[in-house]
């Protein structure tokens, strides 16, 4: 017998995303929903789940579980109802979460993946919408824990997807495209360190050639895409571990410890899953008209894969420049922008994707925050390709336009003297003065100290 | 008819920790409810709706506006057990 | 003078001479509760004083049910696990009651979270009739009941989820009214069945409930379920008589089991409305005989998962075991809703969450909502042939206090004539009709279809105005 191998066995994932809606208000009451206040000021008594108060849908937050749900391809029922799903955790006021049962708002969706170049199509089981929990928080000084119920009532759409995604590479890559897809949309701010945007993952492995699936953990607590990467590595290993040890996969809940990179068994959720659920007799059911989900999918903003070709297309950008431009849609609109102001399109895309996306990074920001004109951009990069300035004083004059959105290239070009100057017998007098003047460097270097100037 | 256990699985999923005397009388009770509303699978529903709301109501929203809160004083001031402006609660243990 | 002994219209009017003010009645109610309450123990917590305004409209003092919310006010639902809660705001009816310059009395008795038929299960001890107080006021809203028929009260507000209004009224001798659902706004009433739940008046007299209902009912932003329909004026429709009203008879409601003095007392009040005007036809709703068993699927039901934030978390009690036995968690919420709830509203709770457990959610919860359609669908077919339904509101009238409580299923069946009017959500109201031989009330149920209020009142205000029932009082030997 031969002695297996991780590459005898296939992994198999499926992910199930939370996403926030970032309306005005909650989902069911009038409190604002803003991340980062005060514990416990953001509460009324509808969120609070006192005894007596009822939910009153907030229109907002159904608009954008609709628009996501078509954005990520998903056929959207006519009839959407409610239902409570029923369990016990400090961070839940009512006893139950107001979720969908039976008829989520959408099914049977897909988002496309570029695997090893090919595209691959990531089946969307269903996308739900749904409330947040509030926020434990544990207090191991005062040996307790602490419940903050700000975040309780935060519109969630909860997107999963089936169990199409086969390596941990793919699971972050699924990830990345659908943050981007939901960034397009603007229903969100898809920040995972505020929890806006927040993953959980299934995965069990088979031994290659099997049609069945084998036992899942779930995988919870990881806080960024790279720790969901490292989490379903570090589990594919395990689970792997123990099938050739000969020993069996327990279906359970695990967390991500950071600090560990490992998965841990969650005590704390042990219990039966049998949530009970029913029709939520609070709310009462909504049809949207076939003809009105057709209105708002033809409202939807193009898709970034979309735009992406139409930037080769339209633009004659190359696969990669346009593929780097899509990725922030305010970038993309900046370009779109600039293009309209001249027909160098490429060099507009070297000069977004090289100086300014670097500032851009630097400073943690995007375009959108800044108000950096496209045509003063436009003029900016036609005066370097002329040879009007330099380079590297092309981009001085791009901090400081960044710096003072009031100020124009031209007129800071000539304030500062900068012009790029052309005439060779003047730069040959130049350089004569200036051997001259440092005569004993000139020595020096011909001698073979390169470091004398 | 409701065994012990089956008790035991739905105190358990309902948070109510019944005691030991409590159990059987709960499971006697519980039966001979559940004897009487078994004469509900006499009728043949297979083709009928079933009703969660007895109004034709539909589509009641609300606008996306922010209404004061409470404050964290008035939202605490029920609490059972409170500390650094949040309820308290015995400590949970994940891992 | 004895002013706690009027009705609301007649209060107004003496207010409107000038011949009492309403500090008078508040005082005048305080000290008939503070002689008699000892005895009926119709309050779980009265006002000391009285907010009124000088431009009130309507300055009569209300009691409610201890299940609706008033700002600053311990409101309880009777139950152990909500002591001590001070609830941070008022329900919408309270709202609405202030805005109308009407001062809250108290709170009411009731059972604890409204789950009975008799006021006994009150964590503050039972609520006697007033009429023999070894007799039970009925339930849920027994409290209510009974203060209005003991002149604790001039007219109070309680809630009806199986006929917990109509039930203790025809028990104690009053007028009560069921709301069609989504008439009167759920807001701040601690929900123990969503879908059947109703808020609505117990009074001395009909136009009393009119009066109460003009001022409670509308559309309210914060209940998704309330209806979006104007409420016209119902003391407009208190006209003395019937002409052209066809009243059936449902011939599954003269069974077995009601007593001979409910049938006469019956029989007598089709006599005096035809007299009125009104003609009568044998209509039949064949599913009533379930009526009770989908009650008690669907009731539980969404009861366990109402009731599942009485969890020690947040407010109410917590009570930690001395002993660990699970995770310190689960050990507190075991141990809380153990301790806290009576055993009537474990018995629910169980009972509900059993029904929507994995695997018996379509033979119980599913299949009753089903069985919900039927009994609605009964009512929409007799509706096309009559403006209103006139049964008996119970089988029997009062029974004594304790005969019913350990026997679950005979204690259900005391609501058998009341509990489809939530099921199918219409309006019923319940009126005095005559006194038994024991001396007890016996009440009278009118029904109609959803919104339609005003034919009740017609019916009733007529029946009223030709006999003299509700005028009987109980003569108290306290
Ligand atoms: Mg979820
Ligand atoms: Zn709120």
């Amino acid at each position: 017998m031969s002695i297996l191998t991780q590459k005898d066995f296939e992994t198999v994932i499926g992910l199930e995303v939370h996403l926030q809606f970032s309306t005005q208000t909650k989902i069911f009451c009038g409190c604002e929903n803003v991340f980062g206040r005060q514990p416990n000021t953001c509460v009324c008594p509808v969120c609070l789940g006192l005894p007596g108060t009822l939910p009153v849908l907030n229109k907002a937050a159904l608009d954008s579980a609709i628009k996501t749900a078509l954005a990520l391809n998903c056929r959207v029922n006519s009839y959407i109802k409610f239902d409570r799903k029923n369990y016990y955790y400090p961070d839940l006021p009512k006893g139950y979460q107001i979720s969908q049962f039976d008829f989520p708002i959408g099914h049977q969706g897909h988002l496309d993946i570029a695997v090893n170049g090919a595209t691959k199509r990531i089946r969307i089981h269903r996308a739900h919408i749904e409330e947040d929990a509030g926020k434990l928080i544990h207090d191991s000084e005062e040996g307790c824990s602490l419940v903050d119920y700000n975040r309780t009532g935060t519109p969630l759409m909860e997107i999963v997807t089936e169990p199409d995604l086969r390596s941990p590479q793919e699971a972050y890559d699924y990830l990345t495209a659908l943050k981007l897809a939901l960034q397009y949309l603007e229903v969100s701010d898809c920040d995972m360190e505020k929890g806006s945007l927040r993953c959980d993952a299934n995965i069990s492995i088979r031994p290659k050639g099997e049609t069945k699936l084998g036992t899942k953990a779930e995988l919870k607590n990881m806080n960024s895409f790279k720790a969901v990467k490292a989490a379903l590595e570090f589990e594919e290993e395990r689970q792997f571990r123990i099938l050739v040890s000969g020993g069996t996969i327990v279906q359970e809940t695990r967390l991500w410890n950071e600090d560990k990179q490992a998965t841990y068994t969650m005590r704390s959720k042990e219990d039966a899953h049998d949530y009970r659920y029913f029709p939520e007799p609070d709310l009462v059911p909504f049809i949207v008209e076939a003809a009105e989900i057709e209105q708002i999918r033809l409202r939807l903003p193009e898709n970034p894969q979309a735009k992406c070709s139409r930037l080769q297309k339209d633009f004659g950008l190359s696969d990669y420049d346009a593929t780097i431009i899509v990725q922030d849609q305010y970038l993309a609109d900046f370009f779109e922008a600039c293009a309209k102001h001249s027909t160098k399109t490429k060099k507009i895309a070297n000069w977004i994707i090289g100086p300014l996306l670097k500032e851009l990074n630097d400073r943690k920001c995007s375009v959108k925050d800044l108000s950096l004109k496209p045509e003063q951009f436009v003029i900016l990069i036609e005066k370097v390709e002329n040879g009007d300035v330099s380079n590297l004083v092309g981009k001085d004059v791009l901090m400081s336009l960044l710096q003072d959105d009031t100020q124009t290239v031209d007129g800071m070009i000539s304030a500062q003297g900068l012009s790029q100057v052309s005439d060779d017998s003047f730069l040959e007098a130049i350089a004569e003065q200036t051997l001259s003047e440092h005569a004993n460097v000139v020595q020096q270097i011909k001698n073979g100290n390169e470091g004398a100037i | 008819m409701i065994t012990n256990s089956d008790i035991q699985y739905i105190s358990a999923l309902a948070r109510i920790s019944l005691t030991e005397d409590e159990i059987k009388p709960m499971a006697q009770d519980l039966s001979s409810i559940l004897d009487y509303i078994a004469q509900l699978q006499r009728l043949d529903v297979d083709q009928i709706k079933p009703t969660s709301h007895v109004l034709p109501l539909k589509n009641v929203y609300r606008d996306d506006v922010i209404k004061p809160s409470l404050t964290q004083d008035k939202a605490l001031s029920f609490a059972v057990s409170e500390s650094k402006g949040a309820f308290k609660v015995p400590q949970i243990v994940d891992n | 003078m004895n002013w706690n002994t009027y009705t609301a219209h007649e209060l107004l009017d003496f207010l409107k001479q000038g011949k009492v003010s309403a500090q008078e009645i508040f005082s005048s109610l305080s000290s008939a509760i503070k002689q008699q309450d000892k005895t009926i123990h119709a309050y779980v917590r009265t006002a000391e004083t009285a907010d009124i305004l000088s431009d009130a409209r309507i300055p009569i003092p209300i009691s409610v049910k201890d299940n609706i919310n008033i700002d600053g006010w311990e409101t309880t639902c009777s139950s152990h696990i909500l002591k001590n809660y001070v609830a941070p705001y008022d329900a919408t009816v309270v709202r609405k009651l202030k805005a109308a310059g009407a001062p809250i009395l108290g709170h009411t008795n009731m059972d604890e979270f409204a789950f009975g038929s008799s006021t006994e299960t009150s964590c503050y001890g039972p609520t006697r009739n007033p009429w023999d107080i070894s007799c039970v006021p009925g339930g849920s809203s027994g409290g209510s009941a009974a203060a209005v028929a003991s002149d604790e009260a001039i007219w109070a507000l309680g809630s009806d989820t199986g006929g917990s209004i109509r039930q203790p009224a025809a028990f104690c001798g009053v007028v009560g009214l069921k709301p069609t659902y989504g008439r009167v706004s759920r807001y701040g009433l601690i929900a123990f069945a969503s879908s059947l739940d109703q808020i609505g008046p117990l009074t001395k007299d009909v136009t009393d409930s009119a009066l109460l209902l003009n001022i409670i009912s509308g559309h309210d932003p914060l209940d998704s379920t309330s209806a979006d329909i104007a409420v016209p004026d119902y003391t407009a429709a208190l006209v003395n008589d019937c002409k052209e009203l066809t009243i059936g008879i449902p011939k599954e409601y003269f069974i077995e089991g009601i007593s001979s003095d409910v049938k006469t007392a019956v029989a007598q009040a089709m006599n005096v409305l035809k007299a009125k005007g009104a003609r009568f036809i044998d209509v039949s709703l064949p599913h009533t005989e379930y009526a009770v068993s989908t009650y008690y699927i669907i009731a539980p039901a969404e009861a366990s998962s109402n009731l599942a934030r009485f969890d020690g978390v947040r407010f109410g009690l917590r009570v930690q075991p001395a002993k660990p036995r699970k995770a310190a968690i689960v050990d507190m919420y075991e141990e809380t809703r153990n301790q806290g709830f009576g055993r009537e509203a474990k018995r629910r709770v169980m009972l509900g969450t059993y029904a929507l457990s994995s695997g018996y959610y379509d033979a119980y919860y599913l299949r009753g909502q089903k069985v919900r359609t039927l009994i609605r669908q009964d009512f929409d077919r007799v509706f096309e042939n009559c403006d209103a339904i006139l049964t008996p509101t119970t089988p029997t009238s009062a029974f004594k206090i304790g005969e019913k409580l350990n026997d679950p299923v005979s204690m259900y069946l005391s609501d058998i004539f009341t509990i489809s009017a939530n099921l199918s959500g219409i309006p019923a109201i319940s009126i005095p009709c005559g006194i038994s031989q024991n001396g007890l009330p016996i009440g009278l149920q009118l029904s109609a279809k959803p919104f339609a209020e005003e034919i009740l009142f017609r019916i009733a205000y007529t029946y009223e105005q030709n006999t003299g029932w509700h005028k009987k009082r109980p003569s108290l030997k306290t």
